[in-house]
């Protein structure tokens, strides 16, 4: 069971010039489990999550994927169990061709050309891009760009996918398309997110940051019960939650 | 003030590519053993950076004409000498490639004048020792504005001399360098003034990536350095002031040479294998410079003037107006054939035959 | 200078036209810039003073700019606009090197037109096989091309990396000088301002290469590049460049032009 497990025990990260991002966060999430990080702007929800490769190292406290804590000598191992995919797409895409982009990954772990091509082309067919894999990233819609961002990071078949801010900048069919990935996956999610209602959609469990700290954690449907809590952290309930703008019925979610 | 194809003979260019590809593979090794794997993306980036800031124009006080960023003192600044050399590289290129700034043949000129003065002369020698550790502002652009200023005179310099020792140019050293010298020392210095602006301005931001406390060099690589520099130097000035003897008055060497073997008129090439070679070299004529004087000669031993050669050999007189005829000719030819190639081209089914 | 909308359409278009997909784009790419490379060679070895021995080179850009279905406006526009340069220092020539050549009627021309017209000359052969390349080649596998020639594999990921971030730093400086233009009123921005507005480029593209940085590390690079593709050079290829090299030593030792024109002296009456 503690195979797919991420853990977060009392994680603090100071920034250099002195401000606290993260503030003791604890936090235990298992396999298979979707999990919601959402905030204000600047609440820690990125900081949060560049913690969880590595790319940020903590002040104080620690972080264990799987097995393993998170140290120097288990980094590129936990770097192939998490997989994640930043906010910016033309941060991730950074080959000449998608297809060179989503074959990075598994020729940097060591896999043959011939393979790698293999497990390239079954991540582009997976998120419905393989017909895009010559172009050139300038090219690519926003919406394709996401796509071809995550099959990067599934090409190396990770357990856990972290993504931040999955659906910002996409067009209403786009995020759709997206949305319908993602809940496709049988991976670990933890996904960072403005779109409330892609979290009341997606991830049964959802985590509010606030200032640095973990000022709820819960199932979903509860926490936008909460309306005090969601005021406090600069948080609305999800649109699909809140009146209709015409008639005013407000929608019963059971 | 990029070296174009057109001016360069093929001894100059491959000359410079073989200095700048030596420096290169050197540059290259150095960055490789620094072992930051955050350089790659970092040199690649501000290399598109230099060249986007590049399309960005401001307004030169005083001139009314608009200047824009050159950048290799900048990026020296940056990413430290061998890291800029490599990223002044690969701009050059993309220049050459996309945008005919420069040409292929020159590249090797272009990142010596461009690339080699601004990171491996100015920067160390002059901005470091100028600024020191921890400048502030007044040195800061102090020690920008002078560096820009050097390591754009040497550059210009260096278009100068690859010029006039191609010999395709007939602009004399002397005039070419008064020409040259003074518009770039003015370019030089507003160069060193949007140097030492930006700079400045990251230095109040972040000035952590201004660090002046970069890894000096061990003394042994410093000797080397002093060295290598020495040798360039002295190999540009030679060559330089050779071609300038030479091609200031062909006809000066000349006579030279005639009152040196005391003969009063240059007997033309001998028979047989100087003939053969002589003629060879005559049609290859990888130094221009040369084959024109051999014309002088045979002005001498043929038409009989006197030795100023302002009658141009009238054997090529007859072939100079069939020339021109045929070599038009040939053009339309050659445009004839692109034209058709064109329309088989089009004609022909797109590859993979999918509607 | 053209503008930055200008110089970025421009690029795009010259990026699209290299993606093509015909017999010549399909072709190795060491082939292209070989050949490429021995042209320019070629055309700078000849003397001064020639210009119509020069004129029969011009096949090669031409054949290839048909092959790969470039557009000569195209080409003959970026050609034009480089040429100004070359000129510049060109047009000394006619003053330095006044002895005259010959006689066209009444018309003394003197050596240094005939040198002049022929740097014009070289530069129009020299500029349009420097973009024909790319035209047909890409810059990617122009890259690619000159690592598996010898370039060090740092300078070619680092090129590769510009190459790709080149629109995104064009866009973003586009965004900005924009802005900037918009509120000149017609005045072109002082020095001051635009060094701050490159300061501000410059550190938003530190974060950026930052989060790249992040981006590779993330997917387990450490610090060595793999290459996917295995060159093909093949017979083609090689038909290739010892086609185009057989005639570019042809052209050179021989005058075609000269040919030419004799042949057509003996066939009019």
């Amino acid at each position: 069971m503690s195979h797919h497990l991420v853990e977060l025990k009392r994680l603090v990260h100071v920034y250099p010039d002195g401000t606290a991002a993260l503030n003791e966060v604890s936090l235990r999430i298992t396999h298979g489990e979707c999990v919601a990080v959402i905030g204000a702007n600047g609440a820690g929800k990125s900081t949060l999550l560049l913690h969880l490769n590595g790319c940020l190292v903590a002040s104080s406290g620690e972080v264990r994927v799987g097995d393993f804590p998170l140290t120097k000598a288990t980094l590129p191992q936990i770097r192939r169990t998490v997989g994640m995919v930043f906010q910016d797409p033309d941060d991730q895409l950074f080959m000449p061709t998608v297809l060179d982009d989503v074959a990075f990954g598994p020729l940097n772990l060591g896999l043959p050309p011939t393979e790698a091509e293999e497990r390239s082309r079954n991540a582009l067919v997976l998120v419905g891009a393989w017909h895009l894999r010559s172009k050139p990233p300038y090219l690519l819609s926003g919406g394709e760009k996401k796509r071809v961002a995550i099959a990067t990071v599934l090409a190396m078949s990770p357990d856990i996918l972290v993504l931040d801010e999955p659906t910002s900048g996409l067009d209403p069919f786009a995020r759709r398309q997206l949305m319908a990935l993602v809940r496709g996956f049988r991976h670990t999610r933890i996904i960072a997110s403005h779109d409330l209602d892609l979290v009341i959609d997606l991830c049964e469990r959802t985590v509010v940051l606030h200032e640095g700290r973990v000022a709820a954690d819960g199932e979903t449907r509860e926490l936008f019960r909460d309306d005090a809590l969601l005021a406090r952290c600069r948080l609305e309930k999800p649109f699909s939650m809140q009146g209709c703008p015409v008639c005013g019925v407000v929608r019963r979610i059971a | 003030m990029h070296m174009a194809d057109a001016l360069l003979s093929p001894a100059v260019g491959g000359t410079m590519w073989a200095v700048s590809t030596g420096t290169i593979a050197y540059c290259s090794k150095k960055v490789t053993d620094e072992l930051d794997e955050r350089k790659v993306p970092l040199m690649g980036v501000l290399g598109a950076f230099l060249f986007a800031a590049q399309m960005i124009n401001f307004s030169i006080p005083g001139t009314g004409s608009s200047g824009h960023l050159g950048g290799g003192l900048l990026l020296a600044i940056l990413l430290g000498p061998h890291a800029a050399f490599l990223t002044i590289a690969s701009v050059l290129l993309v220049q050459a490639l996309f945008f005919a700034d420069g040409g292929l043949l020159a590249l090797g000129c272009n990142l010596f004048n461009l690339g080699f003065f601004p990171a491996f002369i100015a920067y160390p020698l002059i901005y470091r020792k100028i600024a020191g550790q921890r400048p502030g502002q007044m040195r800061l652009s102090v020690a920008a504005i002078v560096a820009a200023t050097v390591g754009l005179q040497l550059g210009a310099f260096g278009v100068v001399v690859e010029t006039v020792s191609s010999g395709i140019s007939s602009l004399p050293f002397s005039t070419f360098v008064l020409f040259m010298q003074p518009i770039h020392l003015a370019i030089g210095i507003v160069e060193g003034v949007v140097t030492a602006a930006i700079v400045s301005f990251v230095h109040r931001a972040r000035p952590e990536l201004i660090s002046a406390a970069r890894p000096t060099a061990t003394p042994g690589q410093q000797s080397l350095r002093k060295l290598l520099l020495a040798f360039l130097v002295g190999a540009m000035l030679t060559g330089g002031l050779f071609s300038w003897f030479a091609s200031k008055d062909p006809d000066g060497l000349e006579w030279a040479i005639a009152q040196v073997s005391g003969e009063a008129e240059l007997k033309g090439p001998e028979q047989g294998m100087h003939a053969a070679l002589a003629a060879l070299q005559d049609r290859i004529a990888i130094l221009p410079d040369y084959a024109f004087r051999k014309n002088e000669a045979q002005i001498q031993d043929n038409g009989g003037s006197d030795g100023n050669g302002d009658a141009y050999p009238e054997s090529r007189l007859g072939s100079s107006v069939s020339g021109i005829v045929g070599g038009l000719l040939a053009l339309l030819l050659a445009f004839l054939i692109g034209f058709l190639l064109k329309k088989r081209v089009r004609r022909m089914p797109r590859a993979g035959g999918l509607p | 200078m053209a503008s930055i909308e200008g110089r970025a359409a421009n690029f795009r278009l010259l990026d699209q036209l290299a993606r093509a997909d015909t017999a010549i784009h399909r072709l190795d790419a060491r082939a292209k810039v070989v050949v490429t490379l021995t042209f320019i060679v070629v055309v700078a070895s000849f003397d001064r003073y020639t210009v119509a021995a020069l004129l029969p080179f011009f096949i090669f850009p031409v054949v290839l700019a048909a092959l790969g279905k470039l557009p000569t406006a195209y080409v003959a526009r970026n050609v034009a606009v480089a040429i100004p340069f070359a000129l510049a220092i060109g047009l000394f020539n006619p003053l330095f090197d006044q002895r005259v050549l010959f006689e066209l009627g009444s018309i003394p021309i003197s050596a240094g037109w005939i040198s002049c017209a022929s740097i014009v000359v070289r530069a129009v052969l020299t500029l349009s096989a420097a973009l024909i390349l790319i035209g047909v080649t890409g810059f990617p596998a122009v890259c690619e091309a000159l690592e598996r020639l010898g370039m060090p594999k740092v300078l070619a990921m680092q090129m590769q990396f510009l190459y790709r971030y080149l629109f995104v730093l064009i866009e973003d400086a586009r965004r900005s000088a924009r802005a900037l233009e918009l509120r000149s009123c017609g005045r072109l921005p002082r020095l001051p301002t635009v060094a701050s507005l490159i300061g501000l480029l410059l550190l938003r593209t530190w974060q950026r290469a930052d989060r790249i940085h992040m981006a590779m590390l993330a997917r387990a690079y450490r610090g060595d590049f793999h290459s996917r593709k295995a060159g093909n050079f093949g017979s083609s290829e090689v038909a290739f460049v010892a086609g185009w090299m057989a005639l570019f030593a042809l052209l050179r030792v021989y005058d075609a032009s000269q040919l030419l024109g004799a042949l057509v002296e003996r066939a009019l009456p």
